[in-house]
């Protein structure tokens, strides 16, 4: 197990940059997960930690030696791949111990790694299996074993669930994540799915377009996004966003309405006014927004609504009970820590 | 499978619309029965034309019945006895099974350098592969033999074998089938530390392995049944391959047709042998060239 930095990393394809200057430190045993719509550089930069890919520019520290110019094998590393890459040729006991192939380990030690590997996971009874026999999650399990027969310091996982149908990959998170509070290794786990990282990870990073937009609990991502493209990003259904302008004191919408606010300087005077569904609700005064529900959508507690505002439209959260109808012209408010400022220019927040 | 099924109906209904009769769907069935039907004889004839000549009598050869007056296995007798053809067999299977070796090994590794490996000029060297298959194998006999004479491998198994090592043919197949080979295998087995070789061999080997049987089926029947290259560079008896041997059987006054048929039927056991091992693997070679599309 070993911490893990990338310092100014840089990857270019010819003349097309399309990783700008990544820094990271990932701590000795620490879940990580980056996530980001694709073509975001999540994926490359995994591949490049993995040796995959070869660096451009900066450095990737695997404990306390740069591996940038060591082969994949020599990484200390263990990958486990989005289609699962393991081999329809041998039996699953074969598939893991290829992981051990380059290990001078005596033999009955890699047996026994074996065992245990498949012990932890629950595979003991299909060891003599091929994999054409095995169901998705149980392949996924046999890529995972392959990977921690090795005992690397670093695992990477590239969007290792998402070949898998909804309910495994409920279960398959859990059991990533068990396994890794079992084991306590280092993890760097590529996803694009938010409920996926926001569930499994430690710490989140967050790319856009090759760059980090922030890194942070998931917690902290969640409840103080650094710009408007992460606010939105993280949470189902994403942040509401409501043009308006500020002056430091006070925020005016686009409908007229003006909201007293306490927060730092903006660089401009537009800004966006993000509120999530989760904190907007039907008020009776205090309203930020009014408008006519649209549709509704219930969620069993409670029922989101969407509502034509001035501003565009806003999604907010109902009480299940007793919903507003489709048609009735609701005020939607929300507790004034719940709101968020961002630039509407840079995107960055205002706070 | 399902593709098929689903085309069957159609296929009927087009042959109901053509025959245009009050029980379509049998007539569709037994016109198609009827294709099939004549197909068929059309490719068995020549074989049991061979066999039923390979039980005549000499006289009895120009005669087109099928059935021989007096069948006779004397023909079989005759050619087992002969020494030659015992030497003839050891050599068409020698150079066949080495030919077919070669390809498999060569040809798929080159298949997979180019499919798998980035490298300046990639597109060009493939390209320069393919381009050899327009090339008729009667132009080359000529530069082949000239350099065979400068090199001394006149007559001689290497003389024989050395055009056919590699194909292209072989070389484009097998990169066809790389390349639904996902990228993910090679990339694991690299990072479980192995070196490039044993990536080929280890890894992508095993999952083409349908490809492989379909390419050795190819290349062993077509090295067992050469017959211009062998004939123009072997010059003894000793050396020559099956199908030229029995080319030379009967004198310069009668061809002893009855004898290059016994010889014939008896060759075809080997490749039918051959065919019936690797069958299985040849048809999932070909469902499997198809699906990739």
């Amino acid at each position: 197990m070993a911490n893990l930095s990338l310092k100014n990393l840089v990857k270019a394809y010819g003349a097309t940059e399309v990783l700008h200057s990544i820094n990271l430190d990932v701590e000795d045993g620490e879940f990580v997960v980056f996530v980001g719509p694709s073509g975001c550089g999540k994926s490359t930069t995994l591949r490049m930690i993995a040796g995959l890919e070869e660096v451009t520019g900066g450095s990737i520290v695997i404990g306390d030696r740069e591996v940038n110019n060591l082969e994949p094998k020599d990484r200390d590393i263990a990958m486990v791949f989005q289609n699962y890459a393991i081999y329809p040729h041998m039996t699953v006991k074969k598939n893991i111990a290829f992981g051990l192939r380059s290990s001078k380990l005596p033999k009955a030690e890699k047996e026994q790694r074996i065992l245990e590997v498949a012990g932890i996971l629950g595979m003991e009874d299909l060891l003599e299996r091929k994999p054409d026999a095995l169901s998705g999650g149980q392949r996924q399990r046999v890529a995972i074993g392959r990977a921690m027969v090795r005992d690397p310091a670093v695992f990477l996982f590239d969007e290792p669930l998402s070949n898998l149908d909804a309910q495994l990959r409920t279960q398959m998170r859990l059991e990533i994540k068990k396994l890794h509070q079992r084991v306590g290794s280092t993890i760097i786990f590529v996803t694009h799915d938010q409920v996926e990282a926001m569930t499994m990870a430690d710490r989140i990073v967050i790319m856009k377009d090759g760059h980090i937009q922030q890194v942070g609990t998931p917690d902290e991502v969640y409840r103080n996004p650094a710009n408007a493209f992460v606010a939105q990003f993280v949470g189902a259904p994403s942040m509401n966003m409501i043009a308006g302008t500020y002056d430091g004191t006070q925020v005016a919408l686009s409908s007229g309405q003006t909201l007293d606010l306490q927060r730092g300087a903006a660089a401009g005077t537009d800004i966006l006014l993000g509120v999530r569904p989760d904190d907007l609700h039907p008020v009776a005064d205090n309203a930020i927004v009014e408008g006519k529900v649209a549709v509704r959508e219930p969620l069993g507690p409670e029922t989101l609504i969407y509502v034509d505002t001035p501003s565009g439209e806003v999604v907010a959260k109902a009480d299940g009970r007793r919903p507003p109808e489709v048609g009735e012209v609701v005020k939607l408010g929300a507790a004034t820590d719940d709101l968020h400022l961002f630039d509407a220019k840079t995107g960055q927040v205002v706070s | 499978m399902s593709a098929t099924e689903s085309l069957k109906p159609t296929t009927a209904g087009l042959m109901d619309a053509a025959s245009g009769t009050s029980k379509p769907r049998n007539m569709g069935q037994i016109l198609r029965w009827l294709v099939l039907f004549f197909g068929g004889i059309l490719m068995v004839m020549p074989i049991i034309y061979m066999i039923s000549t390979s039980l005549k009598w000499p006289h009895e050869v120009y005669n087109v019945n099928l059935i021989p007056d007096e069948p006779t296995i004397e023909n079989y007798t005759y050619v087992l006895e002969d020494g030659r053809f015992y030497m003839w067999f050891i050599n068409s299977a020698i150079i066949a099974t080495a030919t077919t070796i070669s390809n498999l090994l060569f040809d798929s590794l080159v298949g997979y350098t180019l499919c798998k490996f980035k490298f300046p000029g990639r597109t060009l060297v493939f390209i320069a592969i393919l381009s050899t298959l327009m090339i008729p194998t009667e132009m080359l006999v000529i530069p082949w033999y000239l350099m065979s004479q400068q090199f001394g491998w006149l007559d001689s198994y290497w003389g024989i074998m050395f055009p056919g090592l590699m194909t292209g043919f072989g070389t484009f197949l097998m990169k066809q089938f790389f390349e639904s080979v996902p990228d993910d295998f090679i990339e694991a087995a690299r990072i479980d530390g192995l070196n490039e070789l044993q990536i080929w061999w280890t890894v992508a080997m095993p999952l083409v392995k349908p490809a492989l049987a379909a390419l050795a089926i190819f290349v062993f029947l077509g090295n067992w049944t050469a017959f211009l290259w062998p004939l123009i560079v072997t010059n003894s008896t000793e050396m020559y391959t099956i199908p030229v041997g029995l080319s030379g059987f009967g004198d310069e006054a009668d061809v002893a047709w009855e004898l290059i048929m016994t010889g014939a039927a008896i060759s075809t056991l080997p490749t039918l042998i051959f065919f019936l091992i690797f069958q299985r693997f040849i048809i999932r070679g070909v469902v499997m060239a198809g699906l990739k599309g």
